[in-house]
């Protein structure tokens, strides 16, 4: 029998580095914390190690503004670390809109919202490669960093770091569209964030790993999945999911009751899977 | 039946092919339709001209394409004038702005907020003389007097802009007049410098009347531009301009003509008749 802890550690672990990183965040404004300052567009750790959102990056490049070396510097610390952990971890691990469309998504199992939209979802999951393509499209002709001046992760993050003003309207338009138009829709079909890390996320090195001679394909990984699509081989066959849409939030591995799902390392999966 | 079976292959691939066309037209439509949806709107919140960025602020349309909204100077600054607006400002969204009524910029020496922009939109070396940061050297607006509700101007002895004045004696002079109504007393009265106004605001928040006499608006509001038609010949900097210009000569159906002496000749008449 599973443990409560075993069934949701990667979830707890995940709400606390969201809300600690949120905290964090907070203090540096509202009492000169040192820790980390700035919000997720643009921070520094401990006064030194500069961080910077390759994506608000690349609009900037798109908008033809000058690139400072600290931006550059920034955006490569970020783009190493989710290259490292998973492109989409900041996903699951680190934007605050995750735990609203989180709820969203909680809420539309309980109230049954699932069983009158059906199964099969009515949009396409490659809106936000789309999306990503019009931002920089946008930012080219508009010279200004197009999707930052919408973005409701931004209005959402420094909201809570800075004073949110009518930006609780763009969060309850998102929990809204998820709970009643689209499952997983913000996250997981729109977002061009999402889609940037999908992009960085096909070369990361910590992946998931599912092994097949484990599964009694109860199929519960593929109903709490977020972005099922990513999990085709389950009860098929032994691989690493190597798709950058996963967002390595882990619930898969939490829910399997088989062991047939855990992390691993990418080049390790591979090759395992080479020795067979 | 046999002979059906080709056929319905045939149909199907043509119809792959139109499929394939079809939800690419319909993606290239779609994207269209929201980029147009999109460019309005980010064009709109991006529209508004008068607020007043911290300093060493690079022009406007520079700005909103190199700041990244990540509030550091809004936290370096030690007096809370810095914030970043929100929806519902009005504003360029997530971008630092000040108002001067509310909290002027207190014009710091180390200039905090400058130097930890991450993206150069605030610019060090727009604040700094000869390598050295100088905070007098920055330009986030001007101070403009609205003479009309002054009541320096009406004759009212007050001079609470001038003593607020962080640059004293040069950004803000007072000019010594004769007040005729009375006849015995004189005229105060408040001058901006253009020059050496810095655009912190001080003076606007220490304005006694209701709403601000004295104001600050952003330079490119604020003030006109002659252009460069005219010059000043007395000043020697700018009698330079002309050292190296080149005459522009215009050439119209008319001027290929020599001139004729219209005055002297009967042509004169043509006026009269």
């Amino acid at each position: 029998m599973k443990t409560l802890w075993n069934s949701y550690r990667y979830l707890f672990f995940r709400r606390f580095t969201q809300i600690g990183l949120l905290v964090l965040y907070f203090g540096a404004n509202a009492w000169g914390w040192t820790i980390l300052q700035g919000n997720l567009s643009s921070s520094i750790i401990m006064k030194t190690i500069p961080m910077s959102d390759p994506y608000a990056a690349l609009q900037m490049l798109a908008a033809g503004a000058l690139m400072a070396t600290n931006l550059l510097i920034g955006v490569a610390v970020v783009t190493a670390f989710y290259f490292i952990v998973g492109g989409r971890a900041f996903c699951s691990w680190v934007c605050p809109i995750n735990m609203v469309t989180d709820l969203a998504n909680y809420l539309r199992e309980v109230i049954g919202m699932n069983k009158i939209t059906g199964i099969k979802q009515p949009a396409s999951r490659k809106i936000r490669y789309w999306v990503l393509g019009l931002s920089l499209v946008i930012s080219a002709i508009m010279g200004v960093t197009a999707f930052e001046f919408i973005s409701p992760i931004s209005m959402l993050h420094r909201g809570i770091v800075f004073g949110i003003g009518f930006g609780w309207a763009a969060v309850l338009i998102i929990f809204l569209f998820d709970l009643f138009v689209l499952k997983n829709g913000w996250c997981g079909h729109i977002c061009p964030l999402g889609g940037f890390y999908s992009i960085l996320g096909k070369f990361s090195l910590i992946r998931v790993k599912h092994l097949e001679e484990n599964c009694t394909l109860c199929m519960k990984c593929k109903v709490v999945c977020p972005e099922n699509q990513v999990l085709y081989m389950i009860g098929k066959e032994s691989l690493p999911v190597l798709s950058g849409e996963c967002t390595n939030c882990a619930r898969c591995i939490e829910v399997c009751d088989d062991d047939a799902l855990n992390f691993s390392i990418r080049s390790m999966a591979q090759n395992k899977k080479m020795g067979e | 039946m046999s002979e059906n079976i080709p056929n319905s292959k045939k149909k199907s691939a043509l119809s792959d092919r139109r499929k394939f066309i079809l939800t690419m037209a319909r993606g290239v439509g779609i994207a269209a339709m929201g980029g147009f949806v999109w460019s309005a709107f980010v064009d709109e919140v991006t529209a508004s001209q008068l607020l007043l960025r911290p300093p060493g602020a690079l022009v406007e349309d520079d700005f909103l394409k190199t700041c990244i909204k990540c509030g550091l100077c809004v936290e370096a600054c030690p007096y809370d004038t810095l914030v970043l607006a929100k929806p519902g400002d009005h504003k360029p969204l997530g971008t630092p702005y000040f108002t001067p009524r509310e909290v002027p910029c207190y014009m710091c020496p180390d200039i905090p907020c400058v130097p930890v922009c991450p993206t150069g939109a605030l610019d060090t070396s727009s604040v700094s003389t000869d390598g050295v940061l100088d905070i007098n050297s920055a330009d986030m607006g001007l101070a403009v007097v609205d003479e009309d509700s002054c009541i320096a101007f009406w004759g009212i002895q007050c001079d609470a802009c001038y003593r607020a004045c962080p640059i004293l004696g040069q950004a803000i002079t007072i000019e010594y007049q004769k007040n005729e109504r009375t006849g015995k007393h004189a005229f105060m009265k408040p001058i901006v410098h253009a020059d050496a106004c810095t655009g912190c605001g001080m003076c606007e928040r220490a304005c006694v009347t209701e709403k601000p006499a004295i104001y600050i608006l952003p330079r490119e509001v604020a003030q006109g531009k002659a252009g460069n038609y005219y010059i000043k010949g007395w000043d020697k900097k700018d009698e330079a301009r002309l050292k190296d210009a080149k005459a522009i000569k215009t050439t119209t159906e008319i001027s290929k003509q020599s001139a004729s002496d219209k005055l002297n000749s009967d042509l004169l008449e043509d006026l009269y008749e």
